[in-house]
């Protein structure tokens, strides 16, 4: 995974390989970190995800609440069928939203 | 087809994977497509998280995983030796969980119930739990 701060307050957060527990556990650590109120929103780059649990939704999920804190946006780019299919059933896209590309996500931020 | 294995590793996170790959190499005999193969290697994942984060709250377990292919049905069984679930009607609500100060969206049951054709939950408290997550693949369904 890498963590990138970019335009508009932005993170970029690029998560690479499967997100399960395991993975979930120490990604989590590394984005609360980056988090401040000069970094309130976040871009999850899902290119490169091949699988994702219901851990990982309950990362994202823990991950909104705290930049919902400082009025920060979320939102995903282009998740693989395995890893839509999680997002939707979890609810989680009422209130985050969806994107093609970085370029797309950051003119929404 | 018939076959079946039947193996155990430590509950430890790192296994969470190992418990994925090999379901999804067994499955991969009866040639599911990708679909197929992605819903249930979610449910195992599902399955095996809950009895590592879950079932031994003070060091880790055992965890057993076994499988069984009858026909075009796949049956996955998920073991441990843990604490037991005292209530499973409520552990299988969604978004229920029993570690909400750890980040639990609470739908493990919910995504093994929706990918998979049905699942079994037996539990003892003190004994452990078992789940067995029960696919049939291709068109003709059904477990024969």
């Amino acid at each position: 995974m890498s963590i990138s701060k970019t335009e508009k307050n932005t993170l970029l957060v690029e998560i690479t390989g499967e997100l399960d527990h395991h993975t979930a556990t120490k990604i989590r650590t590394k984005i609360d970190n980056a988090i401040s109120k000069d970094y309130k929103n976040i871009i999850f780059d899902f290119s490169a995800l091949t699988f994702m649990d219901s851990s990982g939704i309950g990362m994202i999920m823990g991950r909104y609440k705290k930049i919902l804190k400082y009025d920060g946006k979320m939102t995903i780019v282009s998740p693989k069928p395995q890893v839509k299919r999680i997002l939707e059933i979890s609810g989680l896209m009422n209130i985050v939203t969806l994107e093609t590309s970085i370029n797309k996500a950051l003119k929404r931020m | 087809m018939e076959n079946r294995f039947d193996m155990e590793f430590i509950g430890i996170s790192e296994n969470e994977s190992l418990a994925r790959a090999i379901t999804s190499a067994f499955a991969a005999m009866l040639d599911p497509t990708v679909e197929e193969l992605s819903e249930l290697k979610t449910a195992v994942s599902e399955a095996v998280t809950n009895a590592i984060v879950h079932a031994y709250p003070y060091e880790p377990g055992t965890v057993g995983l076994s499988g069984k292919i009858n026909g075009n049905t796949v049956y996955i069984t998920v073991t441990d030796s843990g604490i037991g679930i005292s209530d499973i009607d409520k552990a299988r609500e969604p978004l229920y969980t029993g570690k909400p100060e750890e980040e639990r969206s609470g739908l493990g049951f919910s995504i093994m119930e929706s990918f998979c054709d049905r699942i079994e939950v037996m539990s003892a408290l003190g004994e452990g739990t078992m789940v067995t997550l029960v696919k049939s693949f291709g068109s003709l369904k059904g477990e024969s």
